[in-house]
């Protein structure tokens, strides 16, 4: 396998807070993989970061990021936007805020079109048609004239995915794409993902807060926590033996029906995630840490866990899943 | 188990209109609920947006009245108590934790505000109440001292639980209570509320639309669609063996953490339910994978059968 999207050594400064502090990624083309971790972990910023799409006083600096043969760290921002919506493009959170209300959903998705591949509006627009459908819009030709707003949710986050395909990219950034959905709707839209990336050799960088979306969806899993990934695993692999206490935790967390009893506590992890202060150094989960002493303050070096799966504490690699001390 | 809440025959309509020349239009929000929830323990409602839960919490905290049906809570008639009754009998917890707590008063107001309109406190009473809650939440003296913004989300769900306890009511009716939170915040803030209910004696209405975090807290589920409750077990039973084609469908969309899996198929289509059209017969039947005819023409009645629920479904 050859890797679409390589990162090293990300970071992403705003003013004197480290949204990002030292992040590594490795996308293998035709793969899904997750950035999970809760909120303020830096996994969006990545993800930004990578499609330039930083906010006003965002600094990004890292060592290496190239997709598909190209640095982008060398790539003007014109440049830059030739690529995004193109041959990297990305679906959010709330379809409603990324679609503009003012124009219809057959507008948005043909522009896409004519402005990245200078398509005529006809052609755009039955290209907008073709993918409606793929993505299991019904009636689409009715829904070219529909605002956002006429749509409902699940349906407008399928528009952002046709949208999203309609230059056949070659990475899908997807930054927790089923949050506002319901239960139900949120099932066919990954369920829509899982087939995209079948059958168009997709790649997905999907970044979640869920690790039940994370179990389902994901051949790989970064773990991300007050910056860093703190753990990178095959999917089976991170399930089956969680290394980094920070992992192991937040997998105790999660109610799974017929797991934890009732009357039972669930697993939770005491604290908050720390702010971390300029010049930090060591471990930043060690405030919240069980396993925590003297050394966890310094440098802590990559470990091992097993066939591409490593992970950033001073533990050594433990075989099976246990639960985290309380 | 006596009760501590009874609900009977609870109907909400509203009248919209969605433009001037559009004729008024009614819908039914709230349809003939009926439920009752045993001292002491938790009854889940789960269902999609727009399903009628959080309309169902408004009605038993009096934020809108309703257009038909009674509520008991310790034999009185709930919707006949002023203001002030009501308040010592149920309380609010409400998801948004940024949006529920007053952003210019210091904690220790807020959380003593429910004892202030009572206006039969002492000053001394309230401050030692209010200590002592605080406590309970595990919320330190000096976090009473603080502003909402000075918190994180998980405490300020502790200041929204205590606020909602120092009144110490009967009943707690909690709307969504983790969903805005991180999973390490949501466990911690779910085994408070579980302590609390032991501890206190507390009977929640738990609103989620999370069914793993249902099936983690409540006794009993109560599946709501399209304002009514289609299906109502005890939560072992319902998870086990649900027989509502919709509570199949809601439970198969649970993604647990058990890799390999993939993305179960629902079934459900992409027809979304409109609480402004509701459908002829079952008002699930447009979704059905097992629909038959009669499904589209004869709403089902209730049928309660002794250890399986209740379930308002024609093949069930």
């Amino acid at each position: 396998m050859s890797a679409l999207l390589e990162i090293e050594d990300l970071e992403v400064r705003f003013g004197p807070v480290a949204a990002v502090r030292g992040a590594s990624l490795r996308l293998e083309k035709g793969e899904t993989h997750c950035l999970v971790g809760e909120s303020g972990c830096g996994k969006s910023v990545t993800a930004l970061a990578t499609m330039g799409l930083l906010a006003r006083g965002g600094e990004r600096r890292a060592a290496r990021m190239s997709f598909a043969g190209t640095d982008l760290l060398s790539l003007s921002d014109r440049a830059m936007a030739r690529i995004r919506g193109n041959r990297m493009s990305m679906i959010f959170q709330e379809p409603m805020t990324s679609l503009n209300p003012a124009f219809t959903v057959g507008s948005q998705m043909a522009e896409v079109l004519t402005r990245h591949k200078g398509a005529s509006r006809g052609d755009a627009l039955e290209r907008a048609v073709a993918l409606m459908g793929r993505v299991g819009i019904t009636a689409p030709e009715m829904r070219l004239g529909q605002f956002p707003h006429q749509l409902s949710g699940g349906l407008r986050q399928r528009v952002m995915i046709a949208m999203a395909l309609m230059c056949d990219p070659e990475l899908l950034v997807a930054d927790e794409p089923t949050t506002a959905l319901d239960v139900t709707v949120q099932a066919q839209i990954l369920r829509l993902l899982a087939s995209l990336k079948r059958e168009l050799k997709l790649s997905i960088l999907l970044i979640t807060h869920d690790l039940g979306i994370v179990a389902r969806v994901a051949d790989r899993v970064s773990v991300m926590y007050a910056g860093e990934v703190v753990e990178r695993a095959p999917t089976a692999a991170l399930f089956r033996a969680p290394q980094h206490p920070y992992t192991r935790g937040l997998l105790s967390c999660v109610p799974a029906p017929g797991r934890v009893r009732r009357d039972k506590p669930l697993g939770s992890i005491p604290g908050v995630v720390p702010t971390i202060p300029p010049g930090f150094a060591g471990c930043a989960f060690r405030s919240r840490c069980a396993h925590a002493d003297a050394t966890c303050a310094h440098e802590i070096a990559r470990r091992l866990a097993g066939a591409g799966h490593d992970y950033l504490c001073r533990l050594m690699p433990r075989e099976l899943a246990e639960p985290a001390p309380a | 188990m006596s009760a501590a809440i009874e609900v009977a025959n609870l109907r909400r309509e509203f009248r919209v209109r969605s433009g001037m020349l559009v004729a008024e239009k009614r819908v039914i929000a709230v349809d003939d609920v009926t439920f009752s929830i045993p001292a002491g323990s938790v009854l889940g409602i789960v269902g999609e947006s727009g399903c009628g839960k959080t309309t169902l919490a408004r009605l038993i905290l009096g934020l809108l009245a309703p257009t038909a049906g009674t509520a008991l809570v310790d034999g009185k008639r709930l919707f006949e108590l002023d203001r002030k009754a009501r308040a010592r009998l149920i309380q609010p917890v409400f998801q948004d934790p940024f949006a529920s707590l007053n952003p210019r008063r210091r904690i220790r107001d807020i959380v003593a505000l429910p004892l202030d309109a009572q206006g039969t406190f002492t000053r001394g009473e309230i401050d030692k109440r209010v200590a002592r809650i605080l406590e309970r939440v595990g919320l330190s003296a000096e976090m009473g001292e603080r502003m909402p913004a000075q918190l994180s989300g998980g405490q300020r769900q502790r200041a929204a639980i205590a606020r909602a306890l120092v009144l110490e009511p009967r009943i707690v009716i909690c709307d969504e209570p983790t969903s805005a939170l991180d999973v390490s915040v949501q466990a911690q803030i779910l085994n408070l509320l579980a302590d609390l209910r032991r501890d206190l004696g507390l009977t929640y209405l738990f609103i989620s639309h999370n069914l793993a975090v249902v099936e983690h807290v409540a006794s009993e589920v109560a599946v709501m669609y399209l304002g009514r409750i289609v299906e109502r077990n005890e939560t072992d039973a319902l998870f086990r063996s649900p027989r509502h084609p919709y509570t199949r469908a809601l439970l198969d969309s649970v993604l647990t953490p058990e890799p390999g899996r993939g993305v179960p198929d629902v079934g459900l289509g992409d027809i979304m339910p409109d609480p402004a059209n509701i459908p002829p017969g079952c008002r699930f039947h447009p979704r059905c994978r097992i629909a038959v005819e009669r499904c589209g023409s004869v709403p089902p009645q209730p049928v309660v059968r002794a250890g399986e629920g209740v379930v308002e479904c024609h093949l069930a």
